[in-house]
């Protein structure tokens, strides 16, 4: 009954997927065939299942009500900011360097505790969730370091299968959809590699690979195509849209201007000095989808 | 059949796999370091503080249980004629006595073996210079309490005047005192060396949860949960708490037989009465088990409690 459940969701996927550009088939074959696998396996049971897309479109997945957030007793880095996130959307959020972009995106994946203000995720209170709760949350986050922190004992394919072990994903399950993420990401014959050893647009690949890899419902990515060649910077662009295209709500800090363009319905949220503005109407409710090139005021300084 | 195996899974194989993942997680070979050692040398130590424990518990209760009803009556008088005669008088009075298993007048020949290291060989030999008293070994079938000691005076009172009786385990009370007070030391040890193993696991695991805080904050946050994280260091924990058990179980095992081999060259009878039983040997082996235990709940409770400060 399970495998026959197995093979109705592959046979699902691959129909729906079938249209789609090479450059993103070997996500969506692993998307098909992993998914419905994972879902069933018993590791479910065990708390250690991963979520996969299931909000409808429009669901609010993320909302912030008068958030401010200060280090210690230095002044707020974050000030009475209120926004709304959906599901499905691509978000852009930009600002100038020291902005608050990366302690904005430490909120949203759940490594910082605001100093005030209300933060509800997947329509459960943030701040009170209680600590046990936090790992079934981040796991329904895919996060992309500024920094990378890939884990440096480990080569570049376990570091790509780092969350699906961290999830109880059966080996057996992991190697095929790690070795097709390498090798989208064009590491497929440095997957044995240590990160010490990788240059840093490498390093920042296997951490988007890393990020993807488990399907999130909401994917963080600080900076993500800092360190790549523009090639690479659109082609994992193509990938967050591929995985935006399946659900998930992805939210790209970055300062590149260039980037907000490639990304036709794209949001943007704007931070200046902790303050967040909304030059595209991302953060009205119904979201204004079709956006033009940012404009000249949106360009950063 | 195939259902339910696709439903329940294979609990064993899905362990092993977990284990497998979860060890890929933190690099295991950092977490060990000198651990082994120390342990194998906390475990022999306790291995040997254990056995002098037990072997004392079994001096104890053998010499116990031959003291408990011994009585001594001695008839001190200094003319042998009158001291022969209360001697059999009390003898005759005490045998078939109720309470009472046994008499037997001590032979002048092991009298003259007792008081022999003292006075020499021929100190016997003249009477009238040096009066030994007359010896009866008396065994009760009770214990020689107060009440039995006195029930013995009355009852020798007219036939020996001169006797004096004297409970056996009286005159030993002060070395069972002795071997209670080394036994507390036995258990004070053992208590210290787990303390100190405590503390020795509870540095270790603070140490390796520091030298690998950012794989630990990465793990987190990609969803790994305290209980992941503490597996992995219980686990390395218990591989190395049981290679420094084995060795430590053998360190004190060989450590043991060796003073028991020269205890045993005293040929003293309580020496011979403290050999280690079976039971006493199956507790020593136990004991590198509980060592792992007691590790292995430490480097748990010690990493849940620091990942507690992490959010």
């Amino acid at each position: 009954m399970i495998m026959t459940a197995v093979k109705h969701a592959e046979a699902h996927c691959n129909n729906s997927f079938a249209v789609e550009e090479t450059l993103q088939r070997p996500f969506f074959h692993m998307d098909c065939r992993v998914w419905p696998i994972w879902r069933n396996h018993r590791c479910a049971a065990n708390g250690y299942s991963l979520h996969h897309m299931s909000q409808n479109e429009d669901a609010e997945i993320v909302h912030f009500d008068n958030v401010g957030l200060r280090y210690g007793t230095e002044k707020e880095v974050l000030t009475d900011v209120s926004f709304t996130l959906y599901s499905g959307r691509f978000y852009f959020l930009t600002g100038a360097s020291g902005a608050g972009k990366t302690s904005m995106l430490k909120l949203l994946y759940l490594a910082q505790r605001p100093s005030r203000g209300l933060i509800r995720m997947f329509g459960t209170d943030a701040i009170t969730l209680p600590r046990d709760r936090l790992p079934g949350f981040r796991r329904r986050l895919g996060v992309v370091f500024q920094d990378f922190r890939l884990v440096p004992h480990l080569s570049a394919f376990d570091n790509v299968a780092l969350p699906l072990r961290v999830a109880g994903v059966p080996e057996r399950d992991i190697v095929k959809p790690v070795t097709d993420m390498l090798d989208w990401v064009e590491l497929g014959d440095r997957s044995h590699a240590r990160p010490a050893t990788l240059s840093g647009g490498e390093q920042q690949r296997v951490a988007i690979a890393r990020a993807v890899i488990g399907r999130p419902d909401m994917l963080v990515a600080d900076e993500p195509t800092g360190n790549v060649d523009p090639d690479m910077a659109i082609k994992l662009l193509r990938l967050f849209e591929a995985l935006n295209r399946l659900g998930t709500t992805v939210v790209v800090a970055t300062h590149d201007v260039h980037l907000l363009r490639k990304v036709p319905d794209s949001l943007i949220m704007r931070l200046d000095k902790g303050r967040l503005s909304d030059p595209t109407g991302a953060l009205r409710y119904p979201p204004r989808r079709t956006v033009a090139a940012p404009r000249p005021d949106m360009v950063l300084r | 059949m195939n259902l339910i195996a696709a439903l329940t899974g294979n609990p064993r194989e899905e362990w092993r796999e977990r284990a497998s993942a979860e060890s890929r997680l933190l690099p295991q070979g950092k977490l060990s370091g000198p651990m082994p050692w120390v342990i194998a040398i906390m475990i022999g130590l306790t291995v040997v503080a254990s056995a002098c424990g037990l072997a004392l518990r079994n001096t104890a209760r053998v010499a116990s249980a031959d003291v408990a009803g011994g009585v001594t009556v001695q008839i001190v008088n200094g003319a042998p004629r009158e001291r022969d005669r209360q001697a059999q008088a009390a003898l005759a009075a005490l045998q078939g006595a109720p309470g009472i298993a046994s008499a037997r007048l001590v032979p002048q020949k092991e009298l003259d073996a007792l008081v022999e290291p003292w006075l020499g060989t021929t100190a016997g030999d003249d009477v009238n210079a040096l009066p030994v008293p007359a010896l009866i070994d008396v065994r009760l079938s009770g214990n020689a309490d107060s009440a039995a000691i006195g029930g013995l005076r009355t009852r020798l009172g007219p036939a020996a005047p001169d006797a004096r009786i004297d409970a056996q385990a009286s005159w030993l009370a002060p070395v069972f005192e002795a071997i209670g007070a080394l036994q507390w030391l036995a258990g004070g040890l053992i208590a210290l060396l787990a303390f100190a193993t405590v503390a020795t696991v509870l540095l270790a695991s603070r140490n390796a949860l520091s030298n690998h805080r950012a794989t630990i904050e990465i793990v987190h946050m990609l969803g790994g949960t305290d209980a992941q994280i503490a597996r992995i260091f219980q686990r390395s924990m218990a591989v190395d708490a049981a290679a420094g058990g084995i060795g430590g179980l053998l360190l004190g095992v060989i450590t043991t037989a060796l003073l028991a081999r020269q205890f045993a060259a005293l040929g003293s009878g309580m020496m011979t009465a403290g050999g280690l039983g079976w039971t006493d040997w199956l507790v020593i082996c136990c004991i590198p088990v509980g060592g792992v235990l007691l590790a292995v709940l430490t480097a748990r409770l010690s990493v849940l409690h620091a990942l507690k400060g992490m959010l």
